[in-house]
């Protein structure tokens, strides 16, 4: 077997098992740390897949920046003992029949959709490179990029207000 | 004959459904996760997954059809979700806070 192929469906196998750990497992760390896992799989599909900046972009922002924030709230909450209990067997066959039919109906899809394929003679390999990716977010989405800043503002404003202890309010 | 541009491997080995596949089976596998769970950070871990699901959708056809737009758009839904997740955990800190759990059977007083 080609080792690009066999290399996909490895990575595509240890996404999808690292993703059903997340569900599945008990604690909490345990999650984050498959969840973890789980984005650095899909780093190596956007590397297989000439996206090497989203890549970047994605071990710095995700792995790097979100998972460290759902760490730190978790060990500050300090509830690593703390086993959840499970909810009952009808919720759970409830949620799998949920998602198994949406599994279903989206695969019958695309089983009668074209999806089309690359086009051989005008493909670009240079599109997930820093260059042409920053020639269309600078050039086409410059407001969109500006505004995501006001969002930042106001994520940041609205996470340090609620946070923040009132008086009288206990600590931890 | 015009020589065909350096085309990653993957591209050609690989049919765009294996991605629409791979992507649907992670989101499913988060919806499940948001279903099943009740602790609410895990919860939170299951709307990631969802969001990375498409994110890697968006990043296959992007690759496939040599169009950077959809490669920005990724870029803008890492942003939304970083400011999301920054937000979400300072409810969470402050419901815990609060209540002393997370669980989110116990936050039913909104109920009418």
């Amino acid at each position: 077997m080609n080792p690009t192929l066999s290399f996909f469906y490895f990575l595509s196998f240890l996404t999808i098992l690292s993703a059903i750990m997340v569900v599945v497992s008990r604690s909490p760390i345990h999650s984050v740390l498959y969840l973890i896992l789980t984005f650095f799989c899909l780093s190596g599909h956007y590397i297989l897949l000439n996206a090497q900046f989203l890549a970047a972009v994605n071990i710095i922002v995700y792995a790097g920046a979100i998972m460290v924030l759902f760490l730190f709230v978790i060990m500050f909450l300090n509830m690593k003992e703390e086993e959840e209990k499970f909810r009952g067997n009808v919720t759970k066959i409830a949620a799998a029949i949920v998602g198994g039919t949406i599994f279903i109906i989206l695969f019958g899809a695309y089983r009668k959709t074209q999806v089309g394929t690359y086009n051989p003679y005008e493909f670009k390999s240079q599109t997930g490179m820093v260059e042409s990716l920053g020639m269309v977010l600078f050039r086409d989405y410059l407001l969109p990029f500006e505004l995501a800043s006001v969002l930042f503002l106001i994520a940041m404003v609205g996470a340090v207000m609620l946070g923040k202890r009132e008086i009288g309010e206990r600590h931890f | 004959m015009i020589q065909p541009p350096a085309i990653p491997e993957i591209i050609q080995l690989i049919p765009l459904k294996s991605y629409l596949i791979l992507s649907t089976a992670l989101f499913v596998i988060g919806i499940i996760g948001v279903l099943t769970r009740r602790n609410a950070i895990v919860i939170f871990m299951s709307v990631e997954l969802m969001l990375n699901s498409v994110n890697l959708l968006l990043i296959a056809f992007s690759s496939y059809r040599s169009d950077p737009t959809g490669q920005v758009f990724v870029f803008f839904i890492m942003a939304v979700a970083a400011a999301e997740v920054a937000v979400g955990l300072a409810i969470i800190v402050m419901i815990y806070r609060n209540t002393r759990t997370i669980d989110i059977n116990f936050l039913k007083k909104l109920k009418g």
